[in-house]
């Protein structure tokens, strides 16, 4: 039988507030335990919450970057059920009017083509501390569970898609372009080894045609583009297995073991929860005005899809450089710099992903962290193309510049002596002087037939390049040599 | 001193007659006397008191007193005070010093107010009769076989036995109010949002609300206008201004239209107390307001609609008690749900699994629109009630509890016990402000002589939101011409 | 709406209040009635209502996205049952 694979994806971001959604602590990663867990976030009695407002304006700017609807009036609910990790029995969300209404996400796929895959809602909610399962095994605390309390708090925006994909690797190019949206608005740094940016795939399969979903397994807690994919195909082939057997798949929440490479049942006897959802008594409805969120639609920043469109469409570009150029804030922005101070988008395209990103890769550098700047390139390879060095003689300025041998391209080339030699007169010189010291060559070269002398000449193209130091114009010494040694025959 | 207002007693501070450390000392002492017997108090806290009057005489000394400088008062043990244990009545946090002070603490101190302790309380502030405490009922001053009220019942009983001249309480269904009329006293919950709720311990979060319980409508103008106001901690809290509520005290009330709602003089009313709240308008009538009978047409669901609201409310609110991080843990959990269960069961008492009980269950999954929603349809309903009423009148008026103080023990059943506060639940509902104030007595009301003791019996009066100013002003007036607010029960005189 | 036994249990266990057989038998009862007493409210026809969750029509306030909290753990563990290294302990929990 054929079956046809069908996912949907709960996205759980951090958002890069300085403060908690809730209280005045800080967000900081990585400080020592329960350093960063104020009165409100250890829900001590009588504490209440008042919202961030930066928490508030993070997730209307990915609703307006996904072209949700941004409906007038949120509320907080509270999901109440315990667990150590979370302080107050209860975890303050948005269950019946979330901030962010359907929306919509563009993926691109392997064959260059795009699809849209439908958001649900996203919603506000506070995130919860943490268990350290492993620090008491073997001290003192036999048995114990230590809780850190300095995650509690954070806020997060829970994006929930509709089931519209279809295939590992949409799910994975899903999250990639949620990873975008969210990066390039600034709204989460989108670490996912920090937790950052967390998901839960539900995963089902059908016979292909077949309208009814089948049942659906969650996997928790997925936290890289990778194991998301592997997850994924580990669960299908696990589930059309067990259907193929005659079995039946459960509704379930599984764990992704990515040592093990497979998903395992969670069997905790608590299987049905009953989180007693009501509106939390302590906020009041979250109304946003119909200014204040175009003022934020106005200073949206130009989002991957409609970039790389642009880069498609005006600047010309392929559409894989489109996609590789447009897929981080930190990429495009330097292309687009680069591209400005050349005037050239695809010599742009081809430096920034051809010299620069194989320097950058060989040594493990983000593009935010490269030692040639924008301006440096573009200022290179706009001496590239003015004709005042060659090809060769860039390469090397880049390297200069990367080794921060030089401020910039014409200062590497001025010290260096990498100037183009395009003075007719200078070449004929060296020309001559090239034929008068080789009449060994010269006789091979007026001995062959017409026909092989063109490769021959490479001998006589490299002693003059030699001649020059590099800096000769290639086109031109090729041309002239030509003539000479042609007139010799 | 110990019988005397708050605004006597500033008055006596300023003119010299004593100094807040004589009369913190002299209270204390009255403490250490009668309240082994009243109960009133769960912790007292001498030394802080001491050291509080000393810096208020010296402000005093400095010329830097201001009209709440040196003057004693008690907490109800549900409002977090740094370095103080905050039991909220409950085992759960018998062993709970809180680590903050919440903001109407902040507030009264900042004001340079003595705070002598904190006093006892239904635990988790569920009851009406201060039955419901892990430190043991209160008794009421005027007959020490009767209830102080709930739950604010503590600084009821305090104030009433001249321990301390005010006392803050927190009123949820008529927690001040009803325990300011058991025990004689001025009692005042303001509109929803017009005190902080920022570290009182919640019990229905959309429903409680902070306010003082003292001798006399001035006392609890003075106090209000020290603990009113926004606060940034509490997103419920208003943004609005605070007024001086002591200006309007003397408005005359010629053209006061009061309205009687008829729904409060039904079944159910002792004639004593209908008794006396009729004599109460009468003297208002002959102040010069006019009198009408209008209608609240869903009184009746105000107890059923306050009974899924709070409970649920409550059962979330209490979720945080779960022996991990503060308050009771029990001994020796096997694993972490016996940690949870049995720190629970044997942390809260019987009352508040009760109302947990009631609130998960009406929260459940299948029973939400049910109870929930449709006690929340309602809640709009009754406030529409309010609304509407106060489109034809300034103010209501009533009984502020359908019996005077019951004796203890008397009620054991909890569904008569909630229906005891049939009175002022609703306005809690609506978020109105609302006050009690002395009107009479059992057994002897004024009908030209003294009374012959007995229980006290409040007058409730009512008023749209943020009417607080108004109320005080009808409360003082009606003070000016009654003397049921001067009345002190024997505990008083016989030490005065 | 009748209260079961079984519901006793249940809300039990999902507010985490310990509770054997026979104490939820005699809060049955109690319950029970409570509820009786509530289910007044069905008897009002509160079509197209909507639900009222604060008394005062107001709206959420925001507050500015800055960092107001320093480290106050030690003070706050004082009161906590059992710590160590700085972390809350509890009896090891099973994923």
């Amino acid at each position: 039988m054929q079956w046809e694979t069908v996912i949907g994806l709960e996205v759980h971001v951090q958002l890069a507030t300085r403060s908690k959604i809730f209280s005045g602590a800080s967000t900081a990663f990585g400080a020592e335990p329960n350093t960063q867990a104020c009165a409100v976030d250890l829900g001590l009695p009588g504490v209440l919450p008042v919202l961030n407002e930066q928490a508030v304006a993070m997730a209307v700017q990915f609703g307006l970057g996904i072209h949700a609807e941004i409906p007038e009036v949120s509320v907080f609910d509270r999901k109440n059920y315990f667990y150590p990790d979370l302080p107050k029995g209860y975890q303050t969300s948005q269950m019946y009017h979330p901030i962010v209404g359907p929306g919509e996400v563009e993926i691109a796929l392997d064959d260059g083509s795009t699809k849209a895959v439908r958001v649900h809602h996203a919603h506000l909610e506070e995130d919860a501390g943490k268990s350290l399962h492993e620090l008491f095994s073997n001290g003192r605390g036999h048995g114990m569970t230590g809780i850190d309390l300095n995650r509690a708090g954070t806020p997060l925006l829970e994006i929930v898609s509709e089931p519209d994909m279809r295939s590992a690797k949409e799910a994975a190019a899903y999250l990639k372009a949620i990873h975008s949206i969210v990066t390039y608005l600034g709204i989460s740094d989108g670490n996912m080894a920090e937790g950052s940016m967390r998901c839960d795939v539900n995963v089902s399969v059908r016979p292909k045609g077949q309208e009814a979903f089948g049942t659906r397994a969650e996997i928790k807690n997925v936290n890289s583009f990778r194991f998301v994919e592997r997850a994924i195909e580990y669960e299908v082939e696990r589930q059309i297995e067990l259907l193929e057997d005659g079995g039946t798949v459960i509704q379930e929440t599984r764990l992704f073991d990515p040592e093990a490479d497979e998903t395992r049942s969670m069997r905790t006897k608590e299987q049905a929860n009953d989180y007693r959802y009501f509106p939390c008594p302590d906020l009041l409805p979250v109304v946003l005005d119909q200014a204040y969120v175009d003022h934020l639609r106005d200073t949206l920043p130009e989002l991957p899809a409609a970039k790389r469109a642009r880069f498609e469409g005006e600047l010309g570009l392929s559409a894989y450089d489109a996609g590789v150029l447009s897929a981080s804030r930190e990429m495009a922005e330097y292309f687009e710099e680069v591209k400005d101070v050349c005037g050239d988008a695809k010599q742009a395209a081809n430096w920034v992903q051809g010299e620069l990103s194989g320097a950058l890769n060989r040594e493990g550098l983000a593009i935010g962290d490269s030692p040639v700047s924008a301006r440096q390139l573009g200022e290179l390879i706009r001496r590239v193309m003015d004709d005042t060095i060659n090809g060769k003689a860039a390469k090397q300025v880049f390297q200069a510049l990367w080794n921060d041998q030089g401020e910039s391209a014409d200062e590497v080339i001025e010290a260096k002596g990498l100037k183009q030699v395009t003075d007719t007169g200078a070449i004929e010189a060296m020309i001559d002087q090239v034929i008068a010291d080789s009449p060994a060559q010269v006789a091979q070269y007026r001995d062959a037939e017409p026909e092989k002398r063109g490769k021959m000449i490479g001998y006589f193209v490299g002693q003059v390049m030699k001649a020059s130091r590099g800096t000769a114009n290639p086109q031109q010494v090729n041309a002239l040599l030509k003539e000479k040694l042609d007139a010799l025959c | 001193m110990h019988d005397k207002t708050l605004t006597e007693l500033a008055a006596a501070l300023s003119a010299g007659e004593f100094s807040s450390r004589e009369l913190t000392e002299h209270l204390l002492a009255r403490i250490e006397r009668h309240d082994g017997e009243l109960n009133s108090f769960i912790t007292v806290t001498a030394e802080q008191a001491l050291e509080a009057a000393d810096q208020a005489d010296a402000a005093r000394a400095q010329g830097e007193a201001g009209p709440l400088t040196g003057l004693p008062l008690a907490l109800k043990d549900i409002f977090c005070t740094r370095g103080v244990k905050t039991s909220a009545g409950s085992r759960m946090l018998d062993n709970f010093v809180s680590p903050y002070d919440a903001t109407v603490v902040e507030k009264l101190a900042a004001a340079g107010t003595v705070s002598l302790g904190k006093t006892n309380m239904d635990e988790f502030a569920m009851g009406s009769s201060n039955e419901n405490s892990f430190y043991g009922p209160v008794k009421n001053p005027w007959d020490l076989a009767a209830v102080p009220g709930g739950s604010s019942g503590g600084s009821a009983a305090a104030v009433a036995a001249g321990l301390v001249p005010a006392a803050m309480g927190t009123d949820t269904g008529g927690s001040i109010r009803q325990p300011s009329a058991f025990c004689g006293l001025t009692g005042l919950k303001p509109t929803y949002g017009r005190v902080s709720r920022y570290g009182m311990i919640a019990y229905a979060s959309s429903l409680d609300q902070a306010g003082p319980m003292a001798r006399s409508a001035a006392d609890c103008a003075l106090l209000l206008g020290a603990i009113a106001g926004h606060d940034l901690r509490d997103s419920t809290s208003v943004a609005r201004g605070v007024p001086d509520y002591t200006e309007e005290l003397d408005a005359p009330l010629s053209g006061l239209k009061i309205g009687l709602p008829r729904e409060y003089f039904g079944d159910g009313l002792s004639p004593e107390v209908e008794g006396a709240v009729r004599e109460a308008i009468g003297v208002f009538e002959t102040l010069g307001a006019t009198v009408r009978e209008v209608s609240l047409p869903h009184t009746p669901y105000a107890i059923p609609a306050y009974y899924v609201i709070a409970p649920a409310e409550a059962s979330s609110n209490l979720s945080r008690f779960d022996g991990v991080r503060f308050g009771y843990r029990c001994e020796a959990p096997a694993d972490l749900i016996d940690l949870y269960k049995r720190s629970r069961a044997e942390g809260f008492g019987e009352e508040v699994k009760r109302r947990i009980l009631i609130g998960t269950h009406t929260l459940s999954e299948g029973f939400f629109d049910a109870y929930y929603k449709k006690a929340q349809q309602v809640r709009r309903l009754i406030r529409q009630d309010f609304l509407d009423a106060f489109d034809e009148v300034d103010v209501l008026m009533g009984p502020a509890s359908p019996t005077p103080a019951f004796d203890l023990g008397a009620n054991k059943d909890p569904v008569s016990m909630y229906l005891q506060d049939i009175y002022t639940i609703a306005v809690n509902l609506a978020g109105i402000p609302g006050i009690s104030v002395p009107a009479g007595f059992t057994g002897g009301r004024s009908t030209g002589g003294r009374p012959t003791g007995g229980r006290p019996i409040g007058l409730q009066i009512l008023g749209t939101h943020f009417a607080e100013a108004r109320l005080l002003n009808v409360a003082h007036q009606f003070q000016q011409a009654t003397d049921w607010h001067l009345r002190r029960p024997g505990i008083i005189e016989e030490t005065a | 709406m009748a209260l079961e036994h079984a519901d006793v249990l249940r809300a039990a266990h999902l507010a985490r209040l310990g509770m054997d057989d026979e104490e939820a038998a005699r809060y049955l009862d109690d319950l029970g009635r409570i509820l009786e007493m509530v289910d007044q409210l069905q008897a009002l026809d509160t079509q197209g209502v909507a639900p009222l969750a604060h008394p005062l029509d107001a709206t959420q306030r925001l507050r500015a996205d800055e960092v107001t909290e320093s480290d106050q753990r030690e003070t706050f563990q004082r009161c906590a049952p059992a710590v160590e290294n700085g972390l809350y302990l509890v009896p090891r929990v099973v994923e």
